[in-house]
């Protein structure tokens, strides 16, 4: 499972990020080429960049770069946070212009 | 201490490493010095449209070269991850007769330079895209070869293809200073040690003025936010850029199924404050749910900003610095320097290498603004 400790085989497999489908396998690849910031991760895989916007898979991903580089988690900066923080309608957005507008 | 470079490449935006890219493949050693990683200026903030629909001679052959390369990179820079160049094509709104005028100046020039396009009715423009709405649209160009390429991808393309050919890349490294003796270039300083190298080449975006500046000149460039957002991915209903310079918006389907669109605001600040607002949020939406009605459905997921570099003319500063030897430009782009960066990157990289450019790129340098000789392309959003 992910966040789990390192086995066999399988593992790789492990969906890291669920909205963009991103494996364990390709986070670690991107690693072993020597991409080790988060913000860099998100941009070449989509990891982060889905629908709940790396809420469950950024925590996940730290860990795997903490792991792998010998980096310490507090040590390891954080993707920039985007708005808006709950994904919302465009038509809703422009209703409540219209209503703040009068 | 003690290191050396053919040239230095000051910005590791997609300018910097096509530069770079095409150093190195004319056997120069050049060392591209990024201050965090690549792409993280305008590059990877931006919309990365292409397009050849311009209104001057020279964006049209430059972005029209550009398309072509972009056409052949992942085989010419042997890059498997894919740039996933989408070639659905652009296509162009005209809101008032005057604007119509001008694009059909526009189109005669296009296809003058062999530009494969088409000039629509608003019934016309429908058939491309089922769900536009046509009130005030007075006609419309499209051209299908232009698109829409993933610029974190075309980034790593160029700038693995440098290091394969010996270019050296330095990321979370900054420069700090140019170095000139003499009335040329001898080296810089970066956070990393100084470095002695005969030619600097200014690729640093919206940081373009500073680092002008370490070398003791001064360029008209200033940095102007851009805001930007980004939806749900959905299944494939979009295939072309829609645009409209009148609105100054742009709203594209990505190959992912998310939709991207912008709108230029001429209010912005200049400076380099990323910051993103709910005023553009609501304008946006109010806009874009007008002319493209069924996207008030799609949910918004993020939106962000980054940084024009803009000129007093919108178009790109391409060439050597006259007054300090071994200095170089490709700064300037004012918000369409993603789609010209094969071409120009080329093109500079001549220019170093002592070969005759490609394109006679003379009235592209500097010098301009002094002698009031202004580039003026009304098709800018
Ligand atoms: C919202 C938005 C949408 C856009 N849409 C499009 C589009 O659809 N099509 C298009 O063609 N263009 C578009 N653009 C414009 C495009 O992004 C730029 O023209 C292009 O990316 C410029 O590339 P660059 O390499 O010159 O600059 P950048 O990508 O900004 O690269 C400059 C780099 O220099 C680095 N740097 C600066 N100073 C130093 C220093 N002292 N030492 C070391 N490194 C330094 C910076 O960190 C930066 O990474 C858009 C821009 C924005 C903001």
């Amino acid at each position: 499972m992910p966040g789990g400790q390192a086995t066999a085989g399988g593992e790789d497999r492990v969906v890291i990020c669920r909205c963009e489908d991103v494996t364990l396998q390709e986070i670690r690849r991107l690693i072993g080429e020597g991409v080790h910031t988060l913000d860099e991760i998100k941009r070449l895989t989509r990891a982060g960049m889905g629908l709940c916007q790396g809420r469950t898979c950024r925590h996940l991903i730290l860990q795997e770069v903490s792991r792998l580089t010998g980096v310490p988690v507090e040590e390891l900066s954080l993707p920039t946070f985007r708005p808006p923080t709950r994904p919302v309608k465009l038509g809703v957005i422009v209703r409540a212009g219209g209503e703040r507008h009068g | 201490m003690g290191r050396t470079a053919d040239a230095v490449v000051v910005g590791g935006g997609i300018q910097g490493v096509a530069v770079a890219y095409q150093l190195a493949s004319r056997g120069l050693k050049p060392l591209l010095v990024e201050q965090e990683y690549l792409a993280s200026g305008s590059t990877g903030r931006c919309a990365a449209g292409v397009r050849q629909q311009w209104g001057t001679e020279m964006n049209v052959l430059l972005a029209r070269a550009s398309i072509k390369m972009f056409e052949r990179m992942e085989e010419e820079l042997e890059y498997p991850r894919g740039i996933e160049f989408k070639q659905r094509g652009y296509l162009i709104l005209a809101y008032h007769e005057r604007q119509w005028d001008q694009f059909l100046r526009n189109v005669a020039l296009q296809r003058s330079l062999g530009v494969p396009v088409e000039v629509l009715s608003p019934e016309g423009a429908r058939e491309i895209v089922p769900y536009l709405s046509l009130e005030g649209v007075v006609g419309a160009t499209f051209c299908p070869e232009d698109g829409h390429i993933n610029p974190f991808r075309a980034v790593e393309a160029y700038a693995q293809a440098a290091v394969r050919l010996g270019a050296e890349v330095w990321t979370f490294t900054r420069v700090t200073g140019v170095r000139v003796e003499g009335g040329r270039v001898v080296g810089v300083r970066t956070s990393r040690g100084d470095v002695s190298t005969p030619v600097v080449v200014n690729t640093a975006g919206p940081w373009s003025d500073r680092v002008a500046e370490m070398a003791g000149l001064h360029i008209p460039t200033y940095a102007q936010r851009h805001q930007i957002l980004v939806t749900e991915p959905v299944g494939p209903v979009q295939g072309p850029m829609v645009i409209s310079f009148c609105h100054g918006l742009y709203c594209q389907q990505t190959p992912h199924g998310s939709f991207i669109m912008g709108l230029g605001d001429p209010h912005e600040p200049r400076n380099l404050d990323c910051g993103a607002t709910w005023r553009f949020l609501e304008e946006m939406a109010a806009i874009v749910t007008k002319m493209l009605p069924p996207l008030a459905q799609l949910r918004v997921v993020r939106q962000w900003a980054g940084s024009y570099d803009m000129t007093p003319d919108a178009q790109p500063i391409l060439g050597p610095a006259p007054e300090v030897e071994g200095c170089y430009y490709s700064v300037g782009f004012s918000g369409h320097g993603f789609m010209l960066a094969p071409m120009t990157g080329k093109l500079l990289a001549q220019v170093i290498a002592g070969e005759e450019p490609d394109l006679p790129i003379g009235r592209l340098g500097p010098d301009r603004f002094a002698r009031g000789d202004l580039i003026l392309e009304p098709s800018v959003v």
